[in-house]
C-alpha cells in the first residue's frame, strides 16, 4: 500500500521504520552515515510539491517528518530513500509505517517522549529529535508547519516526561548501580571507584560511573594484563589483585565482577576496611555469578552489598512503574496531538509547486496549510 | 480595628505548618516529590507568622518569651524552622522542609491546645539581666537545633533502611542521601553542642556567685543533657560511634531534652531569689 493510498491533499506527515517494525538487518541499510543523509536531504529538497522535510535518524528509527501537497510526493520521497540506501522499495514498503495529520503529531509527541523507544522513557530520543529538527532549520527545510509542530512536540515531551513516571528510576542494571551510589554518596565527583574483575557487565558499569562525574577509577583483576588494559581505556589506575583486600578500605564503592569460583571480597576483609573507615560507608555492587563478596558482609552496619539480582529486580520494578504510566502519557499523547493539529491546521490555500527551502517569516496564512480531516486517519503497515 | 493577638499570630503560623504537613503527607502517599519551592514558602509563611506573635508577646513581656510551656515550645520550634530555613536553601535536602513542617505543626499545635500551658506566664524571669537573657535564648536555640538534628537522624535511620532493605521506591526515592544526612547532622551535631556549652557558660558565669539562684535539678539536667551530646559527638569523631548509631542517640537525646524542659522550667518556680512574677490568664 502506497502513500498516496492515504492522501488526497498536502498535509503533515510522518514516514519511517523502527526497531518494533523492522529486523536488526533492515535497519541497518536504513540507518544513513551523515553524508549520505545530507546527500538524500539534497535530492528530497528537489522533490516538487515537498514543502517541508526533517529526518530523525537514529539507531533504532528513520522518520522523515514532512508536509507534503499529495500522497505521490511520499511515494517519490520514499522512493529516493530507498535510492539513498541501497534497499529494494518493496523491502521498506514491508516494515514502514506512515501517519498524516494529528496521528503524525501524536507519533512525534510520543517519539520525543520516549514512549516509542526500545527503553520505555530514554532521555536520549529527546535529543535526537531536537538534533534532526535543528539541522533541519540549518538546511532551511523547515517552515510554519514543521516549525510550530517540532517545538509544541518538544513542549508536550517535555510536559509528559514530568507528569508521568515513564521515565522516573533506571531501567539498566549499570544505571540501577549507579543510582544506588547516588543515593548513598549524593555526590559521585570524589567517590573512589574499583572495579574489581573485568567483567562485560562491570566494564559497562565502569562506564556508567564516569559517564556520571567519578574521576577517580583502579581496576583490579585476577589477570594483571588485563587489569592495566583496561584501566588504559579508562584513564584508571591498575591494581595488582592480591593488593585489593589490604586497599580495600580507600576506596568507596566496589563494583565485582571476577569469574572467580568463590567469595574474592570476605567478611574479615570488609570488616577489617570498614574498621579504618568507620564512619564512611562501602557500597558493594557484587555483578559476578558466583557472588564475589561474602553475604554475610551485608550485615555489617555501614556495608551496602547488592547483587544482581538485586539489581535485575530494582530495574524490573521500574520499568514496570514506566510501563503503568503508559497509558497516561498515551493520553496526553492524544489530547496534546489534538491541541497542536488545531493550531498548525488552517484553511488550504492555493497548491503551489515546491517550496522548499521554506521561508520560516512567511506568513502561515499566506502558505497552503492541510485542514483537520483532510485526510485520513493514521493508518500503519508492519 | 484592633491588631491580632500573639495567639492568633501564633495559631496562623500553626495553620502554615499544618498546610506543610498535609500537603507534604498528600504527597508522601501518592509516591510524589512535593515542590520543595511550595513547601519552603508555606514553612517561611509560618515562621513569619510565628515571628510577629513571639514579638508581640516578647514586647508584652518586655523580654525573650520563655515564660511557660507555650512560650518555650513555639521558641523551640521556632529555632528549629530558622535552622531549617538557612539550612533547607543552602543543602536542598529533600523531604528536610516535610519533617520540618511535622516537626513545627505539632510543637506548635500541642502547645496552644493545652490551656494550662499558657494559663500563667511569667514576666521579668531574667530580672532585667540581659546575659541571663541571653543564656536563656541561646539555650532554647540550642534545643531548636537538637530538633533539627533529630529530623535529620529520622531521615537518617529511613534512608539507612530502606538501603539496607533494600526498599528504594516510592517515598523511600525521595530521601536524602545518605552520606548527606550524615554530614549535615554531624554539623547540627557541633553547631548544638557550641551554643548549649556557651548557653551554659554564660550561665554559669551568674550561677557561680549565687549558687542558689538556680536549682539544682535544672543544672543536672541541663549540663547532663550537653554532655551527652558533647560525649556523643566526641565519640562520632573518634570513629567509636557509627553514624547509624549516632542517629538514634540523637533521636533518643532529642526526647529527652524536651522533657528536661519540664524540671527545668519547673525549677524557675521553686527558686527562692527568683526575681520572676506570675501573670494569669493566656497572653493578649
Amino acid at each position: 500500500m502506497s502513500a498516496s493510498d492515504f492522501f488526497s491533499g498536502p498535509n503533515f506527515f510522518v514516514v519511517g521504520a523502527n526497531h518494533l517494525t523492522a529486523p536488526l538487518e533492515i535497519r541497518e541499510k536504513l540507518a544513513l552515515t551523515s553524508d549520505r543523509l545530507a546527500a538524500f536531504q539534497s535530492v528530497a529538497e528537489r522533490i516538487d510539491g515537498l514543502r517541508e522535510l526533517a529526518v530523525l535518524n537514529t539507531c533504532n528509527r528513520v522518520e522523515i517528518y514532512g508536509v507534503a501537497e499529495s500522497g505521490a510526493v511520499i511515494d517519490r520521497l520514499q522512493a529516493e530513500y530507498c535510492a539513498a540506501c541501497d534497499l529494494p522499495p518493496e523491502q521498506l514498503a514491508a516494515v514502514r509505517y506512515f501517519a498524516g495529520g494529528a496521528d503524525a503529531i501524536a507519533h512525534l509527541l510520543a517519539v520525543a517522549s520516549g514512549l516509542e523507544s526500545q527503553m520505555l522513557g530514554e532521555n536520549e530520543i529527546f535529543g535526537q529529535v531536537k538534533t534532526a529538527y535543528q539541522t533541519a532549520q540549518d538546511r532551511r527545510t523547515v517552515g510554519a508547519v514543521l516549525n510550530r509542530v517540532f517545538q509544541k512536540a518538544f513542549q508536550g515531551a517535555k510536559y509528559i516526561r514530568t507528569h508521568t513516571a515513564i521515565t522516573v528510576g533506571q531501567v539498566s542494571i549499570a544505571n540501577v548501580a549507579v543510582d544506588l551510589a547516588l543515593t548513598i554518596f549524593g555526590d559521585l565527583r570524589s567517590a573512589r571507584v574499583l572495579l574489581l574483575g573485568a567483567g562485560d557487565i562491570g566494564e559497562k558499569t565502569a562506564v556508567a560511573f564516569q559517564s556520571r562525574g567519578v574521576e577517580s577509577l583502579t581496576v583490579a583483576s585476577r589477570t594483571l594484563v588485563k587489569a592495566m588494559e583496561l584501566a588504559t581505556r579508562f584513564g584508571a589506575v591498575a591494581l595488582p589483585f592480591e593488593h585489593m583486600p589490604v586497599h580495600l578500605h580507600e576506596f568507596d564503592i566496589v563494583v565485582c565482577s571476577t569469574a572467580a569460583p568463590a567469595a574474592v571480597v570476605t567478611h574479615f576483609a570488609a570488616t577489617t576496611a570498614l574498621r579504618r573507615r568507620p564512619a564512611q560507608p562501602l557500597f558493594f555492587i557484587d555483578l559476578a555469578l558466583p557472588r564475589d563478596v561474602e553475604p554475610n558482609v551485608a550485615q555489617l552496619e555501614n556495608a551496602f552489598v547488592y547483587n544482581l539480582d538485586d539489581l535485575a529486580r530494582i530495574a524490573e520494578d521500574n520499568r514496570a512503574a514506566r510501563e503503568a504510566e503508559v497509558s497516561k502519557a498515551r493520553a496526553l499523547v492524544a489530547g496534546r496531538a489534538q491541541a497542536i493539529w488545531r493550531q498548525v491546521a488552517l484553511p488550504a490555500a492555493a497548491p503551489t509547486k515546491n517550496v522548499l527551502p521554506n521561508d520560516p517569516t512567511m506568513p502561515i496564512a499566506t502558505q497552503r496549510i492541510p485542514v483537520v480531516g483532510e485526510l485520513p486517519t493514521r493508518a500503519t503497515e508492519t | 480595628m484592633s491588631l491580632p493577638t500573639d495567639r492568633l499570630w501564633l495559631w496562623l503560623g500553626a495553620a502554615c505548618y499544618l498546610t506543610g504537613l498535609i500537603l507534604g503527607t498528600v504527597a508522601v502517599l501518592r509516591k510524589r516529590q512535593h515542590s520543595r519551592g511550595v513547601m519552603y514558602l508555606i514553612v517561611v509563611a509560618g515562621y513569619t507568622f510565628q515571628t510577629i506573635g513571639l514579638y508581640v508577646r516578647g514586647m508584652e513581656v518586655r523580654g525573650c518569651p520563655l515564660g511557660n510551656h507555650l512560650e518555650i515550645f513555639q521558641f523551640t520550634g521556632w529555632s528549629a524552622t530558622t535552622l531549617y530555613l538557612l539550612i533547607g536553601a543552602t543543602f536542598r535536602v529533600s523531604l528536610l522542609g516535610y519533617f520540618t513542617a511535622m516537626l513545627s505543626a505539632a510543637l506548635a499545635v500541642i502547645s496552644l491546645s493545652i490551656p494550662a500551658w499558657d494559663a500563667t506566664r511569667r514576666v521579668g524571669i531574667f530580672g532585667g539581666n540581659a546575659w541571663i537573657e541571653f543564656h536563656a535564648a541561646l539555650a532554647l536555640f540550642s534545643y531548636g537545633v537538637f530538633a533539627l538534628l533529630a529530623l535529620t537522624s529520622i531521615l537518617f535511620l529511613l534512608r539507612h533502611s530502606s538501603l539496607k532493605n533494600k526498599r528504594l521506591n516510592g517515598a523511600f526515592a525521595f530521601l536524602p542521601p545518605i552520606v548527606d544526612l550524615d554530614h549535615i547532622s554531624l554539623r547540627l551535631l557541633i553547631a548544638g553542642v557550641a551554643l548549649l556549652g556557651a548557653s551554659l557558660a554564660v550561665g554559669s558565669a551568674w550561677w557561680l556567685r549565687d549558687i542558689h539562684v538556680v536549682n539544682l535539678s535544672k543544672i543536672l539536667s541541663t549540663v547532663g543533657i550537653w554532655s551527652t551530646y558533647a560525649l556523643a559527638l566526641g565519640l562520632r569523631l573518634r570513629g567509636v560511634l557509627l553514624p547509624k548509631r549516632l542517629a538514634w542517640v540523637c533521636v533518643a537525646l532529642f526526647a529527652a531534652a524536651l522533657l528536661s524542659l519540664g524540671p527545668v522550667d519547673a525549677s524557675r518556680n521553686s527558686t527562692p531569689n527568683s526575681p520572676s512574677s506570675f501573670v494569669t490568664g493566656p497572653g493578649k
